[in-house]
């Protein structure tokens, strides 16, 4: 009987057509900032950690070269392989490899060329000697050894 | 009057979409990795003439920080054995900062320091003469027994050291400092000031033969 009636027009379900859009905003971002791994590694890779670590500016420049025992020891043996794009290498093919990797460059950045070396942290030192000196031979002298970050205390 | 009646909802329901999306950011997710390209940047030396043999540089023993690691991971740094690497980055400040016989031009880098870092200076006549070209430079040598890890784990030490310096002399942390990019000109300046006069000088020596593969 009141003159007030109870207004009740709120509907009580909140709209969810922004919902999507919400998501998709999200779906693109990590489209966008990921990138699919190119190539199967076939050697294991535990990246040890360090603390002072930098980060490169141009990828465009980096080629990677993974080195650790390889996953199929059956095939490959035990002892430590180096990979460059997907096949296993021999230490002596990496002046060849340098040099593929650069022809992909354009003329001027050539010599910036930087081996980003993703080592297992149970490899040792010979191993990576090896391709050190191999990689003075082939002029790609900027050499970044990958590693992940460590929390300090 | 005939009224149509359950008149068909003029809005597609739109509800199921955001599981659709969803299904779909859960695949992206669990399927990419983002690439990280972070790690600890080394120069290697110039590859050798076989037919000239290696220059020889004369240099005093108290101007080389002597850090060696053997096969099984022990470290002997300047003729003592260190249990851990916790402290080495102190020692190599240390021993960078001594300012054990400046020159003029070291004299005036020195007076260019901030505070903190020159009371560093101990004086020591048997450590580094300065740390400008020509004078303190860290040496590793490992051997080819000895683990990558450990190895990055002493070099990274090292690195430290040289950035703690150089951030200290542009009033950043070691962290701000590494994060310079020197893309534009204000970053690339504070780079420049910090590494000013202190090249960073790591001698990583050829890898011995004993105990190793």
């Amino acid at each position: 009987m009141s003159k007030f009636k109870k207004k009740t027009g709120t509907s009580e379900n909140i709209p969810t057509s922004a919902l999507p859009d919400i998501i998709f905003m999200l779906l693109f971002f990590f489209m966008v900032t990921t990138v699919l791994r190119e190539n199967e590694i076939l050697v294991e890779q535990k990246i040890p950690q360090a603390t002072q670590l930098q980060k490169l500016e141009k990828k465009s420049l980096i080629s990677y070269l993974y080195v650790g025992k390889p996953k199929n020891t059956a095939m490959y043996g035990t002892e430590p392989r180096v990979q460059a794009n997907d096949v296993l290498i021999s230490t002596n093919d990496i002046v060849l490899w340098v040099n593929q990797e650069k022809d992909k460059l354009s003329e001027v950045e050539r010599d910036q060329i930087t081996i980003s070396m993703k080592a297992d942290r149970d490899v040792k030192m010979g191993p990576i000697s090896d391709v050190q000196f191999e990689l003075r031979e082939a002029d790609a002298r900027k050499l970044l050894y990958a590693a992940v970050g460590r929390v300090q205390n | 009057m005939a009224r149509k009646k359950g008149r068909m909802s003029q809005e597609v329901n739109a509800g199921s979409m955001a599981d659709i999306a969803f299904l779909l950011l859960i695949f992206f997710l669990v399927t990419t990795t983002i690439a990280s390209d972070k790690g600890i940047l080394n120069f290697l030396p110039p590859k050798q003439d076989p037919n000239q043999p290696p220059p020889e540089i004369l240099l005093n023993e108290r101007n080389i920080f002597n850090i060696l690691v053997n096969a099984n991971d022990q470290l002997l740094v300047e003729g003592d054995y260190l249990e851990n690497t916790n402290n080495l980055a102190e020692q190599v400040k240390e021993f960078l900062l001594n300012f054990g016989a400046p020159d003029e031009e070291a004299v005036a880098l020195f007076n260019s320091l901030p505070a903190s870092l020159r009371e560093k200076a101990r004086r020591d006549p048997s450590s580094s003469d300065h740390p400008m070209s020509g004078g303190a430079v860290v040496s590793i040598k490992t051997n080819r027994g000895t683990s990558y890890e450990m190895y990055l784990e002493v070099l990274d030490q090292v690195k430290k050291a040289y950035f703690e310096i150089y951030a200290e002399r542009v009033g950043l942390t070691a962290d701000q400092y590494r994060a310079l990019t020197g893309r534009n000109p204000a970053e690339r300046e504070l780079q420049d000031r910090g590494k000013e006069g202190i090249p960073m000088a790591i001698s990583i020596a050829e890898p011995d033969k004993i105990g190793g593969n």
